[in-house]
């Protein structure tokens, strides 16, 4: 009798050595829900169907970088976490992640080798450090969309996007539109602040720096300044007042009442995903997509490339397994003609409708690509002046100091020295202090220069 | 102790059990150890590093701290006077004699149980700068000034008054208990009042009001204690704990979570917290006093 209590209670509490079909079960938490979440769980149904030792289950996550942060300090966290970029780096500067250089070696190649499948923009995103901690689920590059149609009515050539910033300042100009008689704006060409979500790239599009690798130089470096004082120039032309009015009336971004779709705006910088969205929310909307104008000749195809990435958080209880995923995830068949036969990477971007990070793309995936302007977002992945979330440990704290500038400035609240001036101290304060942290946990202490973590006495394996 | 007692502690203290440990585990344990916390270096995913006072140094030398502090006081120092003086109002309007008096009633406690965040989606139509219902009232009558309305949300400015009207919506609890005040003070008092010739102000400034005080003194304090911790609504209305526009509503609680959970610095955001417990209760003692004088128990 006891016996038969014991395997029930067993049964009940779902221990008793491993599951009861024998495979190895794989958590795996990912931001994505709707139709981005289905599509990851497309491919997770191809990998669990490929082989027979592991399951991997699928757990769509709000707040994931949060949760799995809490999770993994309480030991028991999901063996596969979808986080963000910007997480990356804070992870492992805390020792959160399991370094995936091992796994890597273990598939008969090197780190350096692995990267190189990548778009280097790609392939250079999960090395800190000198190890590899996360490596890209999907990607995107934010690029310039333009409305064709209001380029038409504005006596503007609707194939010719502008190429320069000047260019964009002109057309922004010829396509705002004011009510004659009270003088409120019915249209705007660009906005810097709509929507705003690449803004923290705009220094570097000027040519600036936020930070060199080693200290914080968003108020120190040239082109910084440069930048701000255009984005505050749009408020100055078009009126405080008169854009707040326009502005607030603007809907959600997935929504018809998007200032896009409605034609309130004709030029944001949006990414890969807009496509998907245009058709959801604005069908048949006649558009376009170029590279960001540039402010400078030297930097033509400045480019903003994104990835959500893949990672094993310290603890993970199979993390074996969870690397088979993961390898699974960054593979491809070079080989495929139809969407049945697309693999891993390339079944996630086709139905996510988003660029392969992967140098190599099936001949499917390139010709029948559902954006119609997917060549424009590989080719600027692959610009030498493409850049990513900077690799700094207190990303997220960063970025908020910095989206107060441009909130400071835009709104003409301060003038952008003073703005940059506060953040600088702000943020290198922050930074020095995060840097003693970790040294006082034992943890790295140095810059991003991976050549340094022997010397300082790198503690990861 | 007889066996038959020591059976019954034994029972009592099984029963009370669950309550001890929930209070122990999930209240005590969080708040010693936020305690020591506040003075350690802490991150969450590592031991925590004894540094002493160092997180209450920084936090005097913290801009962004002292702004979401003054954000703060000043969205009490309004919402917490006007609350009070509008759900008092509503209580008794509400405890007159007119038909239909229970829809009355009703209709003025819903929005209190109406889901924070579902309220606060609603609330961000109405302060929509172009086609929110607020605006759309507005206009034509500053329309006349030569006035456009604000933005509300939109605008630093006014961001933290659009806040403080959104609060007044959600009076429904305290005007229940003001109400549960009003109905218990005796009829007589008034009969007398009014046979000694009292008019409606004498009787609300020298009965109702001295009657009531204590529960407009628990209303004060419940108030000081809720408008110093408000967080859900700001961080659905303005899109997170950024405080968006430029901070402006950047206020306490919310700079606290981001601190704790988006920057990871938990021995700098236990320290905070405690900062605002201390302060709390440095108000509420200060209330206790200044308000000692005319709260009247009776009976």
């Amino acid at each position: 009798m006891s016996r038969i209590s014991a395997v029930l209670l067993c049964l009940l509490l779902g221990g008793c050595g491993g599951a009861p079909d024998g495979k190895v079960h794989v958590s795996y938490w990912e931001k994505w829900t709707g139709a981005e979440g289905e599509a990851m769980q497309k491919v997770v149904d191809q990998f669990n169907r490929r082989q027979d030792k592991i399951v991997v289950e699928y757990l769509g996550i709000s707040d994931l970088a949060r949760k799995t942060l809490i999770a993994t300090a309480g030991g028991d966290p999901p063996d596969v976490a979808g986080i963000w970029l910007a997480n990356t780096y804070t992870f492992a500067d805390l020792n959160a992640l399991v370094p995936l250089d091992d796994f890597i070696r273990g598939e008969g190649t090197t780190p350096e080798k692995w990267a190189e499948r990548y778009d280097p923009v790609y392939g250079d995103m999960g090395v800190y450090r000198g190890a590899t901690w996360a490596v890209p689920s999907t990607p995107s590059v934010a690029v310039l969309y333009w409305n064709k149609a209001m380029f038409r009515a504005a006596g503007l050539d609707p194939e010719h996007p502008p190429r320069t910033l000047a260019e964009l300042d002109d057309m922004a100009e010829k396509l705002t539109k004011r009510d004659p008689q009270t003088g409120d704006i019915t249209q705007l060409g660009f906005l810097p602040q709509e929507p705003g979500w690449f803004a923290w790239a705009f220094p570097q599009w000027f040519g600036g720096r936020l930070w060199d690798g080693q200290e914080i130089t968003i108020g120190t470096a040239p082109g910084n300044l440069e930048c701000y004082q255009w984005v505050q120039k749009y408020t100055e032309k078009y009126g405080l007042e008169p854009i707040k009015a326009f502005t607030s009336g603007f809907g959600n971004f997935a929504s018809p009442q998007n200032p896009f779709f409605s034609a309130q705006i004709a030029m944001v910088f949006q990414g890969v995903w807009l496509n998907n969205y245009i058709r959801q929310f604005a069908p048949g909307m006649e558009y376009g997509c170029a590279p960001w104008p540039a402010v400078k000749p030297e930097l033509a195809d400045f480019a903003d490339a994104e990835a959500d990435m893949l990672a094993i958080p310290r603890g993970a209880k199979h993390p074996k397994e969870a690397w088979e995923f993961i390898k699974f995830v960054s593979s491809l068949n070079p080989q495929a003609r139809s969407q049945k036969e697309l693999l891993g990477m390339e079944l996630l971007c086709f139905l996510q409708e988003k660029n392969s990070p992967l140098r190599q793309w099936s001949p499917f995936f390139e010709q029948h690509h559902p954006h119609p302007y997917i060549e424009l977002f590989r080719r600027l992945a692959q610009s030498p002046h493409a850049v990513h979330t900077p690799k700094i440990g207190i990303w997220e704290e960063f970025a908020s100091e910095q989206g107060e500038v441009f909130e400071k400035v835009r709104l003409l609240m301060e003038p952008p020295a003073a703005a940059l001036a506060f953040c600088q101290g702000r943020v290198a304060e922050r930074w020095a202090e995060h840097r003693r942290s970790l040294a006082r946990h034992g943890l790295y202490a140095g810059t991003a220069a991976p050549q340094s973590s022997a010397a300082e006495g790198h503690p990861f394996p | 102790m007889t066996s038959r007692e020591k059976h019954d502690l034994r029972c009592g203290l099984a029963f009370c059990a669950p309550w001890f440990i929930g209070l122990g585990v999930f209240m005590m344990y969080p708040v010693v150890a936020s305690l020591f916390y506040s003075f350690c270096d802490y991150s969450v995913l590592q031991s925590p590093v004894w540094i002493g006072l160092e997180n209450y140094h920084r936090m005097a030398g913290d801009a962004v701290f002292w702004q979401s502090l003054k954000n703060t006081l000043f969205y009490a120092a309004l919402s917490l006077p006007l609350g009070m003086i509008v759900s008092l109002l509503l209580a008794m309007l509400l405890n007159t004699q007119v038909r239909g008096m229970t829809v009355f009633r009703v209709i003025f406690y819903l929005p209190a149980i109406i889901p924070i965040v579902a309220g606060s989606m609603l609330w961000l139509w109405i302060f929509n700068g172009q086609y929110g219902l607020l605006n759309w009232a507005l206009r034509p009558i500053l329309g006349v000034l030569g006035q456009a309305p604000p933005t509300w949300l939109a605008d630093p400015a006014w961001a933290k008054p659009a806040l403080v009207l959104m609060s007044l919506w959600g009076v429904g609890n305290s005007m229940v208990i003001y109400l549960a005040g009003l109905q218990d003070v005796p009829k007589e008092l008034y009969e007398s009042a009014e046979i000694d010739g009292a008019n409606w102000w004498g009787r609300l400034w020298y009965i109702t009001l001295p009657m009531i005080s204590p529960v407009i003194y628990f209303n004060l304090i419940m108030g000081i204690i809720g408008t110093l911790q408000v967080f859900t609504q700001v961080f659905v209305m303005t899109g997170g704990a950024e405080g968006a526009p430029a901070r402006s509503t950047l206020f306490y609680a919310l700079y606290l979570f981001s601190t704790a959970f988006y920057d990871l610095r938990m021995g700098y955001a236990s320290a905070m917290a405690w900062v605002l417990f201390v302060l709390i209760v440095a108000l509420t003692i200060l209330a206790t006093k200044l308000t000692e004088k005319w709260v009247y128990y009776s009976g």
